[in-house]
């Protein structure tokens, strides 16, 4: 069998059997992780960001570490990665190959709201566990209790959208944001337009005025009419529930067309190193997605860690909590060993030290204590905003562009 | 006024997507489905000699544009050619080259995501505004559209003046009748191609500097080269210019009049409705 898959190794011939050849050692020696997420895609900009990084950097600790500690014996990780090249039907294969041909024992959760979902019905199926990260959804309540396996960690929709609404109403009570009018724009994909539905009434309730409400497809390849209107109905904050190229992309006709706001805010990919590396002092002020608590040892430490092993910085979101899923499912295996459904058990039933806190799912498979608002401050992103973590920073105003 | 402005800036941007493809297709008779791939690589290239050496886009597309001419002469000699001896039809020589360039995108993807990993990439170039008529534009936008106006007119004119570009066009028009008036229709496609490679890859480079881009946003170019191309005729660089520019300015005009959500609904009522009135293209000949 070796031989032969050698062989075929030699020829070229599959990349399937390229990803199970390493897999030499007796299957009782190792655990086997799957993962599959898009390398390719439209979403692998994010994913090679926020997600495949950690499973490297997490994958290389525990081995350097000995290996997980399964009932008292130390086993070695080994992970078999898939790419779904962003497509729902492959990621759904992939965790049917995992699940069936790989015999993994466990499988990351796959990367996106849409992957995430559609990947749901087969974990439950085959009894895996599943810890999404960058699922958003308000649907959580109703998608744990269909799938007992699933479990939350990054967030609701509502809750996203209310804490920017937080955010404003807590800087016009302070005088900083001098006025009601929101301009705000949405990416036409299933994210923005949830967050936009979510965020519109929010805002009426609070009291702020919508002079600019406006939608863009996906990849729109010029934004300069979005801003040019945004600015035309002289907001004192702009909002845009937007994906990673729009959020650069507004950000740049913003510093171009000079859109003088009191509050900017860009959802994802806004806490992405190249963001701030990208617009650097024009980024200062800008409000975003997620956030992190970047002053705390524990994100140094892994910060630290993360650049060593994959050679990038992380960002000041998503990766760290993906790092953080990851120390749950240890935890959990560490404590009920390869048993999946005592290991779900276990998660639902305990809490969890993560480099974000504590971290547990009691509630509905979700974790509560997320971060929801960033700002770059002095050239980090730190989190302003948050459902119970610490070290929050006050919010600052936008002082124009440069 | 404005609106007119923007629109014919994003015009020229889709020329700049669309024009390799035309030489490609209508000249060389390859359905060039990595032909994004081919933009994002020079996207990557301008990216690279930017963040590292600080050097302009607007230079680094004089290193682009040979060396993408001889890796596309390359990859027509080594892959294509071979496709365009055995095909005994047009129509199979199609087929496949959808199916050979569909792998290579492929392919390029992967080795692009192995050199540079597949994070997003963009970086700040002329992201300053410019005044024109007392509105602001992006200089970097503004750069790429006389890029490509100066692209446009020496391919213009070098295909309706020069004797290597006439025989490019006879090409175009009628393969077989070039071979009867000795027009070396093998070492001619070859360069078509390359020359259309070439082009593509000066495009990536000039939009990247406003774009921001991974190894895997090429398909996203291609289709819209595609539509570019289709609606303006086949074969036609004055076609994909107007069909460009066209586009641009509907997009435009639909994004600030009625609601930016609309551009893409506007794109493909347009190509609708010049594939109903006018299903060769623009400027395309009615096939006999």
């Amino acid at each position: 069998m070796t031989m032969k898959r050698r062989t075929a190794l030699k020829l070229g011939v599959a990349a399937a059997a390229g990803l199970a050849a390493p897999r030499l050692a007796l299957a009782s020696d190792v655990v086997t992780i799957g993962a599959v997420a898009p390398k390719t895609g439209p979403l692998a900009g994010g994913s090679n960001v926020s997600h495949w990084p950690n499973i490297k950097l997490w994958s290389t600790q525990v081995n350097e570490a000995g290996g997980l500690n399964v009932g008292g014996t130390r086993k070695m990780v080994e992970v078999v990665e898939y790419d779904d090249q962003t497509n729902p039907g492959e990621t759904i294969k992939a965790v049917q190959r995992l699940a069936t041909q790989d015999k993994a024992d466990f499988i990351v959760a796959p990367y996106g709201t849409g992957l995430n979902i559609a990947a749901a019905p087969l974990f439950d199926r085959y009894g895996y566990p599943q810890i999404a990260v960058t699922a958003i959804t308000d649907q959580i309540d109703s998608l744990s209790s269909k799938f007992p396996g699933m479990f939350f960690t990054l967030g609701s929709t509502t809750a996203f959208a209310s804490d920017v609404v937080n955010v404003l109403s807590k800087m016009r009570d302070e005088g900083t944001l001098t006025g009601n009018r929101i301009a705000m724009v949405n990416v036409a994909d299933a994210f923005g337009i949830e967050l936009a539905a979510a965020g519109r009434p929010l805002f009426e309730k609070a009291g702020f005025d919508i002079v600019y409400d406006t939608s863009y497809p996906l990849g729109t390849q010029d934004l300069s009419p979005v801003v040019k209107a945004a600015k035309a109905a002289n907001p004192n904050a702009f909002i845009a529930w937007s994906y990673p190229p729009d959020t650069f992309g507004l950000t740049e006709q913003a510093v171009i067309e000079d859109l003088k706001v009191e509050a900017y805010y860009t959802a994802v990919a806004t806490s992405f190193p190249a963001f701030g590396g990208r617009f650097a002092a024009a980024a200062e002020g800008i409000l975003g997605a997620g956030g992190v608590n970047p002053d705390s040892e524990a994100f140094k430490a892994y910060a630290a860690a993360h650049e060593a092993v994959t050679g990038a910085k992380p960002d000041y979101w998503a990766s760290a909590t993906t790092y953080s899923s990851l120390q749950v499912l240890q935890q959990a295996i560490e404590a009920a060993g390869l048993d999946r459904d005592a290991v779900k058990e276990h998660i639902r039933s305990h809490s969890f030290d993560t480099i974000l806190g504590d971290m547990s799912f009691k509630t509905h498979n979700n974790n509560e204590k997320y971060w929801t608002v960033g700002q770059w401050q002095d050239g980090v992103f730190h989190g302003v905003a948050s459902t119970g973590r610490d070290g929050a920073k006050p919010v600052r105003v936008k002082h124009g562009w440069s | 006024m404005d609106i007119m402005i923007i629109g014919l800036l994003l015009g020229g941007t889709y020329a700049l997507i669309a024009l390799g493809l035309n030489l490609q297709y209508g000249v060389a008779r390859i359905m060039n489905l990595a032909n994004g791939e081919m933009l994002v690589a020079g996207g990557f290239t301008a990216f690279w000699f930017y963040t590292a050496g600080q050097i302009s886009p607007l230079l680094t597309i004089f290193i682009v544009a040979p060396v993408a001419f001889a890796l596309n002469w390359l990859i027509y000699r080594i892959m294509l050619e071979p496709l365009v001896k055995r095909a005994k039809t047009r129509g199979q020589l199609e087929v496949d080259s959808i199916l050979a360039t569909f792998g290579l995108s492929f392919v390029a993807v992967g080795l692009m995501l192995a050199a540079f990993g597949g994070d997003y990439f963009n970086y700040s170039f002329l992201a300053k505004p410019v005044t024109i008529m007392g509105d602001t534009y992006a200089q970097n936008r503004v750069a790429a559209f006389v890029a490509a106006v100066i692209i446009c007119a020496v391919l213009y004119g070098w295909l309706n003046w020069s004797r290597s570009g006439l025989s490019i066009r006879a090409l175009s028009v009628s393969p077989e009748s070039a071979r009867l008036v000795g027009i070396n229709t093998r070492s001619l496609s070859a360069v078509a191609f390359a020359l259309g490679g070439a082009v593509t890859a000066t495009g990536g480079a000039l939009v990247s500097s406003f774009l921001t881009l991974d190894a895997s946003a090429g398909i996203a170019f291609t289709l819209k080269a595609l539509i570019i191309v289709i609606m303006g005729g086949v074969g036609d660089i004055r076609g994909t210019i107007i069909a460009a520019l066209l586009l641009g300015v509907v997009e435009t005009l639909v994004a600030s009049l009625i609601d930016p959500g609309l551009t893409l609904a506007a794109a493909y009522t347009l190509f609708i409705l010049i594939l109903l009135f006018r299903p060769q293209g623009l400027f395309g000949r009615r096939p006999t």
